[in-house]
């Protein structure tokens, strides 16, 4: 966590994707227009989030096992990381919606279930601030985590392709991997994942060693 | 009822910005995002040497 490498990788391709998404060219596709350009941020915003909640489900898996104070923080630091992803995601989902589908909610499936699964994540802070005791804290917020990530799955990959769907990838829409993502936007869109991802590793990792701290200057 | 539509494939007629790329506009908008992202990066460097720190002087203390 503490090692610098990658937090420069992250914070040059972040950067890079910013210049290079702008500049570069792009397929000319009707009603997307430019705003196309807009996959190299929104999408990386649920990638990292989906990246930050397996952290947080794994380590709430250990801390059931381990019963480890530390395990526990890292879960639930990874979802409070997670969720200001999820909700970044929201957001420029739906302003891209407002100028490419007419309103800011259409009240799409795919937004509709993005939207109940961060709330189901909302609700696991919720809960663990519902509890007092730390020991049973851990255990139930691991145990809710531990079925919040798997809704989380299916409301964000397997419910919205069944459905009709406005959003790229659902409802018999082509998505984005098919012909609509060329080369060029793969060039840009690779790194910008991987790049927001390791941001938003960085800020749980942040975090977590903050409340690192503060958990041992409780206990002393 | 069905509509179609017919795409070339070179400029099909799709309305870009070209006009901000031709007047060098564009570089405005990406200046200023960088400006954003490095400020933004820059101040979680800056927080994660505080910690560093803190961690650090912690790790002594003990």
């Amino acid at each position: 966590m503490n090692k610098t490498w990658w937090k420069i990788l992250g914070s040059v391709l972040v950067i890079y994707t910013a210049i290079a998404g702008l500049l570069l060219g792009v397929p000319h596709l009707a009603i997307l227009n430019e705003t196309i350009r807009n996959l190299y941020f929104h999408v990386p915003m649920w990638f990292a989030m989906i990246v930050l909640f397996s952290i947080s489900v794994f380590y709430s898996v250990k801390s059931l096992s381990s019963k480890s104070e530390i395990d526990d923080i890292k879960a639930v630091e990874s979802v409070n990381a997670g969720i200001v992803f999820g909700v970044l995601g929201l957001v420029t989902g739906a302003i891209w919606a407002k100028y490419t589908w007419g309103q800011f909610w259409s009240f799409d499936p795919k937004q509709n279930f993005a939207a109940i699964s961060i709330l189901l994540y909302f609700a696991y802070l919720i809960l663990r601030n519902a509890i007092d005791e730390e020991q049973k804290r851990a255990k139930i917020s691991a145990i809710y985590n531990v079925f919040a990530f798997p809704m989380m799955v299916v409301l964000l990959f397997v419910l919205p392709r069944l459905k009709d769907s406005l959003h790229p990838g659902n409802g018999g829409n082509p998505g984005f991997n098919s012909y609509d993502l060329d080369s060029r936007m793969r060039m840009v869109f690779y790194p910008a994942c991987l790049g927001w991802i390791l941001i938003g590793y960085w800020v749980y990792t942040i975090r977590f060693r903050i409340r690192n701290i503060e958990n041992k200057q409780q206990h002393n | 009822m069905m509509a179609t539509m017919q795409l070339f494939a070179q400029d099909n007629g799709v309305e870009m910005a070209d006009s901000l790329r031709s007047n060098g506009k564009i570089y405005v908008v990406v200046i200023c995002i960088v400006i954003i992202l490095v400020g933004l990066l820059g101040y979680l460097f800056s927080i994660d040497k505080r910690l560093k720190k803190i961690e650090k002087e912690n790790q002594t203390d003990k």
